[in-house]
């Protein structure tokens, strides 16, 4: 049996919008193992970017527990949640949040700039490490507004991949793309779980979770359907089967 | 996180802001500038009044006839007569007092060959030159034998001597004449230049005092004493023992005001440089006000770049920055600012000062402590004002700041 990564029980989350109160989370609990590629899926407003939130420890649960490698969240300081983020969790967003005016080695440098352990010299190959294994190693000193969306996306994810986390999450990472784009970092990442990564991705395309081993299915706060996939399709296949227009 | 990473973060945010950064710094620039430069001239005045005042001599005491409550009403014939020669006489025997002479002028015109220059002419005794510290450059002084026999002798200053003698022949052994009366001169003393007060110290004659009293004026009392204690520190001794001894020469009794009033040269040394104080503080609190007012600006660039760089902050937070690591980053901004601002500011005011020294001619002072001081209270004013806008960046939460929009 693989170690459980992640485990949530009856997790809710409110948030209190004048006098009414928005139950965006109504009671989640699952469990995902190490090395599992899982997909959430569900209607707008179900809840799927709070969930995330949560797991990513930047936002708090209203009420249930949650362990992360094993270690309950709840009893955490800001700091040690801080740390945890630093070490443990690879978060990619939708809108990329790549700091402005910066290269893409010193936004990939970020997170290790956080992490005392490691020294200069170490963060700067780390950061090209992550670089050349999403595919822009050529694009090291390109500042974030001299690349195309599916490029910033990709230096996003080597941020998220530079200080080894043992999850990574991803909120809509494909959203802003193109489909020829959105293959390209779905393969990037089958890839990451193929070398033995926990990956969470929040879709709203339910054919992105065909490339998944498992999609959770989020409604109005709950956990609608919870499926494993045996038939993985994989994204490299796809991207290649896909008629090239230009290069990228 | 280690500081060189914090520094690192700093000046990568100051340098994508440079014009901002430094504008900010400008309200920094100009208050350390001022001050500095302010406490520079302060300074200087008040170091040029008192090195004029111990040129004067320190220790010399005057002693003017009629009471000193008079102020500024007009002393009546009288009282102007209280100081006599045998007050004079009397002080000679005093304990500490190094040297005493009396001092009576009159005021008119000299004349030699064609020249003519309208000055005074000031009756003293010997031991003048010592208690104006006066030297003399060629001659001699006169001597007690000159004042015994009112002799027309005199001992002239530098101005005196260019107006009278513009071709730059010796003055010594001609005759002037003042008042139609001649007057050898034996002596010419030493250029002194300006006082503090912009008084021509070379503009001066000095002759014996019996023939001012006698062959100028026709009078028997004299216009003023000068006299010296031992040391600046026994000037206060000296006082009580002139006191006593006028008082005794002029028979007061108990109750009886003083008939004559003692000035002390510490009295007008300690009055000009307290004047001279207060306006050195007056400057420092118009630099210091500058100062805070370059400060308020400094926190309220960081406020508003804190409150623009809400999602970076987030984003910071979301992979790993801890509050302390935000709050040092936004803290060691302020501090950059504050201490280039600072650097550039003792620059710009030293240039500044020794500027005002060179063209404007006001006697400056650039002290090590005024320096360290501006240094000291804009690093402070830096941490002071960064730390309420970092304070803030530190306690916002990861995801509300990230969600900022
Ligand atoms: N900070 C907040 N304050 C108040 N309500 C919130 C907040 N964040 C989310 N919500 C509410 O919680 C619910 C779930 O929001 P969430 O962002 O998780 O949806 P989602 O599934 O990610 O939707 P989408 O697919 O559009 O991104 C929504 O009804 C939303 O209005
Ligand atoms: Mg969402």
């Amino acid at each position: 049996m693989k170690n459980k990564i992640i485990e949530l029980v009856d997790i809710k989350r409110n948030f209190s919008v004048g006098s009414e109160v928005v139950r965006a989370l109504r009671g989640v609990s699952f469990t995902i193992h190490e090395g599992d590629f899982v997909t959430i899926m569900g209607t707008s407003g179900s809840g799927k970017s709070t969930l995330l939130n949560v797991l990513g420890c930047l936002d708090d649960s209203s009420s249930g527990e949650y362990y992360l490698d094993g270690v309950l969240v709840r009893n955490m300081s800001k700091n040690e949640r801080a740390v945890l983020r630093n070490r443990k969790i690879g978060f990619v967003f939708q809108s990329y949040n790549l700091l402005a005016k910066t290269t893409a080695i010193e936004n990939v440098e970020l997170p290790l700039m956080y992490n005392s352990s490691i020294c200069t010299k170490d963060r700067r190959v780390r950061a090209i490490a992550a670089l050349t294994r999403v595919g822009l190693a050529d694009r090291l000193q390109h500042k974030s507004n001299q690349m195309s969306g599916g490029q910033m996306q990709r230096v996003a994810i080597a941020r998220a991949l530079v200080n080894d986390p043992a999850v990574i999450l991803a909120d809509e990472a494909t959203g802003n793309l193109d489909t020829r784009t959105s293959f390209e970092i779905l393969a990037l990442l089958q890839r990451l779980h193929g070398e033995g990564k926990t990956i969470i991705f929040v879709t709203h395309n339910p054919e992105i979770a065909e490339f998944s081993n498992r999609c959770i299915v989020l409604k109005d706060g709950l956990v609608d359907s919870d499926v494993f996939n045996s038939d993985v399709r994989s994204a490299a296949e796809v991207l290649a089967s896909l008629p090239i227009l230009s290069d990228d | 996180m280690n500081g060189l990473n914090l520094f690192r973060i700093a000046l990568h945010a100051l340098s994508n802001n440079k014009t901002r950064a430094f504008l900010t710094m400008l309200g920094i620039i100009i208050g350390v500038a001022s001050v500095i430069t302010m406490l520079a001239i302060g300074q200087g005045s008040k170091g040029s009044i008192e090195k004029q005042i111990s040129e004067m001599g320190s220790n010399m005491i005057m002693i003017y006839p009629g009471e000193a409550s008079t102020g500024g009403v007009r002393l009546s014939a009288s009282e102007m007569n209280t100081l006599k020669v045998e007050d004079y006489e009397s002080l000679l025997t005093l304990e500490h007092l190094s040297a005493v002479s009396p001092l009576v002028s009159s005021s008119g015109q000299y004349i030699f060959g064609a020249n003519n220059y309208p000055s005074s002419i000031s009756g003293v005794g010997t031991e003048y030159l010592l208690i104006r510290q006066l030297k003399l450059a060629s001659g001699e002084m006169f001597s007690e034998d000159d004042i015994r026999t009112s002799s027309k002798v005199c001992v002239i200053g530098n101005t005196i001597k260019d107006n009278l003698f513009p071709n730059g022949e010796d003055p010594i052994g001609k005759t002037i004449r003042f008042k139609k009366i001649p007057f050898q001169i034996i002596g010419v003393l030493e250029e002194k230049g300006y006082n503090s007060m912009g008084m021509d110290q070379d503009d001066i004659v000095l002759t014996p005092y019996t023939t001012v009293m006698k062959r100028i004026l026709a009078v028997t009392h004299i216009k003023s004493l000068y006299a010296s204690a031992i040391t600046e520190e026994q000037t206060e001794v000296a006082t009580a023992e002139i006191t006593a001894a006028l008082r005794s020469n002029h028979k007061l009794g108990f109750g009886e005001v003083d008939d004559f009033n003692i000035r002390t040269q510490q009295e007008l040394a300690s009055m000009i440089s307290s004047t001279s104080q207060l306006m050195t503080t007056l400057l420092a609190c118009v630099a210091a006000i500058s100062l805070i007012v370059g400060g308020i600006g400094i926190m309220n660039i960081m406020y508003v770049s804190v409150t623009e760089r809400t999602k970076e902050i987030g984003l910071r937070m979301s992979v790993g920055a801890k509050g302390i690591d935000i709050l040092s980053q936004f803290l060691i901004e302020s501090f950059m600012i504050s201490i280039t601002g600072g650097l550039i500011g003792i620059a710009l005011g030293c240039s500044f000062a020794l500027g005002v020294n060179k063209f404007v001619r006001w006697p400056i002072e650039i002290e090590l402590w005024t320096i360290l001081l501006s240094f000291a209270v804009c690093t402070f004013t830096g941490i002071f004002f960064g730390w309420y806008p970092a304070k803030k960046a530190a306690q916002l939460d990861p995801i509300d700041a990230i969600r900022y929009e």
